[in-house]
């Protein structure tokens, strides 16, 4: 038996164990390359050079679309981009935090709860978005309610507002915020608290000293799957947030569609890249200055 | 020494949960609502469930968005499996950079990631259909199965494989009598995770999409941008079911492995 192909081949990898990870990883890494990492690598070309005159590019070098990103009107995309990816952090923080305690300390409620923050993240995220509009729009669930109730008159404008655009960010990636808190609050060692307890400490300086700096690493972890999406958040400003409040993401997708201006729009995604990375690198020093603490 | 939560804090976090759940449950519900534009209540219907049947278009969608999601979940899964075999073996040269390169497009804004593979495409004159679609969603679900499977492993008692080539099994045998079916639940969630990516992907196949080739998020965003109609509280509905229905035979057939 040792002559068959399949033995020599196995005997080969035995020999050469780098050769046989390589053979592993071949086609997955084969197919990131040509399907990610080529057509990144080309939109990064294409950010350098000259405008085509029906959209596409021409031939030469130059920086000016990155310099038009300077311009005070792109500057406010970018602006408005940061703060709602910052506000949608902030929200999901105060409100997913509590969450992830109550679930932690839930006891036999405690897979339910899990199960239910998990739900929406399985629920599509188009269709999601597309509820908040059912129940932000003119003649929505909330106007409905509130006019029923004699508080308005008139259907309030709730749609097409930077705060709906909040309100849909918020409502997408709250799961992401709330699952890594839940970890590390779940693998506190709640002795640590009997100690704090015995030693004098009452329940808001037990919370203060002992869980909630034992529970950063996942509130690290959380706030940046929160960031980066609401960041780059392309269906949500789209759907909710009309023209005035358009973000990073709908500014590339305009340039690549009805600005036609392809090397503006490749820029345009790697100022947006470049804000991810600073996010990541961020998070990157947090997380190792944890594990030196 | 147990601790009981604060009142006020659990119904915070109770009106939290609603939050969380109501616009979902809203839409399901007015699925069923006779009245066409108002928000108020005015009967039970089916009809607009009817009239997605004689859609022929939210058909062609809905089989397209299937046919995607399983194909290109068999592939990534594949791929995405044998990624995480070899980074779990031996350390090798450029190990670092592989398992670095995997988060990568996990961290891309789909916008950019959707944008650079239309531009891509064009640049090749490659015409936009199915295949692109199958092609892209294959690429964003192979770095997250990835990762799960590689999780699975490296959490693995890596000692009962041991065992087995101590015992005279050659590596293949191993794999297949040991570390797969330890490692099988770890495929199986990757798998689920790429099935219900593809499934739900709108931003990019928004990008890598032809004329013939709309799955059911590129129709809904189509009729929700034409117009707030109730056929599109239908198809959500519809789409709302399906995951739950994937997860449902996942978590069935995950627990009968495990039991």
């Amino acid at each position: 038996m040792t002559g068959t192909p399949r033995r020599r081949l196995l005997a080969y990898f035995a020999r050469r164990p780098g050769a046989g990870s390589w053979a592993l990883l071949t086609p997955g890494v084969l197919w990131l390359t040509l399907f990610f990492a080529v057509p990144l690598a080309v939109l990064l070309g294409y950010s350098v050079m000259h405008r085509g005159t029906y959209g596409g590019v021409a031939p030469g070098f130059t920086a000016e679309h990155y310099r038009r990103f300077l311009d005070p009107l792109y500057l406010a995309v970018a602006a408005r981009t940061l703060w709602l990816a910052i506000a949608t952090t902030g929200l999901c923080l105060l409100l997913g935090y509590p969450v992830a305690y109550v679930i932690a300390r839930a006891g036999r409620w405690r897979n339910t709860l899990l199960f239910l923050v998990i739900l929406p993240f399985w629920t599509s995220f188009l269709v999601r978005t597309y509820a908040m509009i059912v129940l932000l729009r003119g003649s929505g669930v909330i106007n409905a309610a509130l006019m029923g109730l004699g508080l308005t008159h008139a259907p309030l404008d709730l749609l097409y507002t930077p705060g709906a655009v909040l309100a849909g960010l918020v409502y997408g990636y709250l799961p992401f915020m709330v699952l890594p808190i839940y970890a590390s609050l779940e693998r506190l060692d709640l002795d640590l608290l009997d100690a704090a307890e015995v030693l004098g400490a009452r329940a808001p300086s037990r919370f203060r000293r002992v869980t909630l700096p034992l529970s950063l690493p996942g509130v690290a972890a959380g706030s940046l799957l929160v960031f980066i999406p609401a960041l780059g958040a392309f269906l949500t400003p789209d759907l909710l947030g009309g023209a005035k409040t358009m973000m990073l993401g709908n500014l590339v997708q305009n340039q690549f569609g009805p600005a036609r201006n392809w090397p503006f729009g490749a820029a345009v995604s790697f100022a947006l890249m470049g804000v991810v990375f600073v996010a990541l690198l961020a998070w990157l020093r947090v997380r190792d200055a944890e594990a030196a603490a | 020494m147990t601790r009981r939560l604060p009142p006020l804090l659990v119904a915070g976090v109770g009106g939290i949960f609603v939050l969380l759940h109501l616009p979902v449950l809203l839409l399901v519900l007015y699925s069923f609502n006779a009245s066409r534009y108002a928000a108020g209540w005015t009967g039970f219907t089916l009809h607009w469930y009817a009239r997605l049947l004689e859609r022929p278009d939210i058909l062609r969608a809905l089989r397209l968005s299937l046919v995607v999601a399983t194909v290109s979940t068999l592939v990534a899964t594949a791929l995405g499996t044998l990624i995480a075999l070899a980074l779990a073996r031996r350390p090798f040269r450029g190990q670092r950079l592989v398992e670095g390169g995997l988060y990568l497009p996990i961290v891309t804004p789909e916008i950019v990631a959707g944008i650079s593979l239309l531009i891509l495409f064009a640049a090749l004159r490659i015409p936009l259909g199915v295949g692109t679609v199958l092609v892209a969603h294959t690429a964003f679900s192979l770095p997250f199965v990835a990762v799960v499977v590689l999780a699975r492993l490296r959490g693995m008692d890596r000692s009962l494989e041991e065992a087995a080539l101590a015992l005279g099994a050659d590596e293949a045998t191993a794999f297949r009598r040991v570390t797969l079916p330890l490692l099988a639940p770890g495929i199986l969630a990757g798998a689920l995770l790429a099935f219900t990516l593809s499934l739900d992907d709108f931003v990019i196949t928004f990008f890598v999409a032809g004329p013939g080739s709309t799955t059911l998020p590129v129709l809904v965003y189509s009729m929700v941008r034409r117009g707030i109609e109730p056929t599109i509280n239908a198809v959500s509905a519809v789409l709302v079911l399906l995951t739950t229905v994937t997860i449902a035979l996942a978590a069935r057939v995950g627990g009968e492995r495990g039991a």
